[in-house]
């Protein structure tokens, strides 16, 4: 984890090391996952890619495993 | 797209890793494939070529990752397995592409999760397995001057604690839920391991500075809108640790889903194999943790016998298998060690979810009679995780027992499960 690279998260531009997985930028953004079916707000749980809880739409692409998912310069990340 | 190899290997943690290359260092055309952005599997997860040395169990790491390095095998990151339409091959996903991929010879080393145990506030954002978390901290996430408690079970707790120790987290406490006799009976039974014994005592070392108590549990997790405290207990009275995280996981167990896809014949939680670790089904192995929680030796001699087995040099695979003894008994007495009170059953009030990904209540489920009777009328297990997280919770909060398992093996697109198997394009050796 070398240079730092700019990524959006809702609409927001933010700063992340090269190489961290989305999951953990959404995290240090303080910007949840997804909202579950009662509309609780989840964030990253199992960290391995079992529980889906850290599911969000990356570069349009819905419902992907964001603790799988790398950050690259410019990736738009959107909750749910 | 199509392809065919002699060796198809699924998990590219140690197991997987010592499978896949003592299989392609006798010739054979091996694939390894793993759902990861980067082979390694959890214990090796974020490890660097150029600062292994830093890392317990680093120097294996660099030892395989080189002689993994110096074979032919082809690796495939961020695939994941999603359905065997046929007993000769897989189908694959990765990022919206589809792929199949055929073999003579599978080896699965899908390594084991965490066990998690549902009570009340365990959805809240903050709230994450002790693995979790660690793996989290690995891919980034900034753990500088947080405040962690790990509760839960098993030798993970202490491993997690000294890892985020070194990343700059404060251990507010480590809670146990083993009674100290138990882990002692443990501990002398090392006395024939001392490297084991060794790493544990140096995770201990490394955290002394938090509180590690045995016979202890989470209790609730509290804040509003994320974690900000939880509460512990001994038994007899409670306390409450504010905190920014809870790593919290009881244990390991293995990860079935592709041996139960397969029909493979699983025995008291997992996969029996005979001496070659082969499983039930013909030309399908299984190595690690899926046969017993033994952690990264067992899996790499595992891996090394399926190998060699599936490379059709059994004679050499039987020489290995002589070693396998003290790694089962290890995995046993581990499984004892660590075994869940009944305490545990407890922890859900009515209202806590068990379902995470359906929101379904421990209340819905105490009307049901069976797992199968609890996804039909709540969904239960029926989200996108597939039940990885609930079904095992249920299996012991209800005692149900989970059998079989049905494509996909996680969501995948539609046309992916439609696509009819098309013959194989590149086919890697004989």
């Amino acid at each position: 984890m070398s240079g730092k690279i700019r990524i959006m998260i809702n609409g927001r531009y933010v700063w992340v090391a090269e190489g961290m997985s989305v999951a953990a930028a959404m995290m240090m953004a303080d910007e949840p996952c997804r909202f579950s079916i009662r509309r609780d707000a989840r964030a990253p749980f199992c960290g391995m890619g079992v529980c889906m809880e850290c599911r969000a739409t990356v570069n349009g692409v819905l419902h992907r495993r964001t603790c799988q998912v790398l950050c690259t310069a410019e990736m738009e990340i959107v909750t749910g | 797209m199509t392809a065919r190899f002699d060796v198809v290997v699924v998990g590219a943690g140690p197991g997987g890793i010592a499978a896949a290359t003592v299989a392609a260092e006798t010739g054979r055309s091996v694939c390894m494939l793993d759902d990861n952005a980067s082979h390694g599997g959890q214990i090796w997860r974020g490890f660097r070529a150029d600062a292994a040395w830093k890392y317990p169990h680093g120097r294996s790491f660099l030892d395989w990752t080189r002689r993994l390095q110096r074979t032919e095998c082809e690796v495939w990151n961020g695939w994941q397995a999603i359905d065997a339409p046929a007993k000769s091959f897989l189908r694959l996903e990765h990022d919206g592409e589809t792929r199949d991929i055929g073999f003579d010879n599978l080896i699965l080393a899908t390594g084991a999760r965490e066990r998690f145990l549902p009570f009340p506030g365990w959805t809240l954002p903050g709230v994450m397995g002790a693995g979790g978390l660690q793996a989290l901290v690995k891919s980034g996430l900034d753990a500088e001057g947080k405040r962690v408690v790990l509760a839960g079970s098993g030798p993970l707790l202490l491993a997690v604690a000294a890892g985020l120790t070194k990343f700059g987290a404060r251990i507010a406490g480590i809670y146990e839920q083993a009674r100290l006799g138990r882990l002692a009976a443990f501990g002398f039974s090392l006395l024939s391991q001392p490297a084991k014994l060794l790493e544990g005592a140096r995770y201990r070392l490394n955290t002394s500075y938090a509180p590690y108590r045995t016979g202890c549990w989470v209790v609730r997790a509290e804040g509003h809108g994320r974690l900000e405290q939880v509460t512990v207990t001994d038994g007899r009275k409670q306390w409450t640790l504010t905190c920014d995280w809870l790593g919290s996981g009881f244990h390991l167990v293995p990860n079935l889903e592709l041996p139960r896809l397969f029909d493979c014949r699983i025995t008291e939680g997992y996969v029996s194999v005979d001496d070659l670790q082969q499983s039930s089904v013909p030309h399908v192995a299984c190595v690690g943790e899926l046969t017993g929680i033994g952690g990264v030796e067992k899996a790499l001699l595992e891996g090394q016998i399926a190998g060699l087995a599936a490379a059709g040099r059994d004679r050499e695979a039987h020489a290995l298998a002589r070693h396998r003894g003290q790694f089962e008994r290890f995995a046993m007495r581990m499984d004892r060690a660590f075994a869940l009170r009944p305490e545990l059953r407890s922890l859900a009030d009515a209202e806590t979810l068990i379902c995470r990904c359906e929101d379904i209540t421990h209340a819905a489920l105490q009307e049901c009679g069976s797992w199968r009777e609890a996804k039909l009328h709540t969904r239960c297990g029926m989200g996108a995780c597939q039940g990885r997280i609930c079904g095992t919770a249920a299996e012991f909060l209800f005692g149900w027992e989970r059998t079989g398992m049905r494509a996909p093996v996680l969501p995948a697109k539609a046309s992916t499960l439609a696509a009819e198997a098309e013959p194989f394009e590149v086919v890697h050796g004989s």
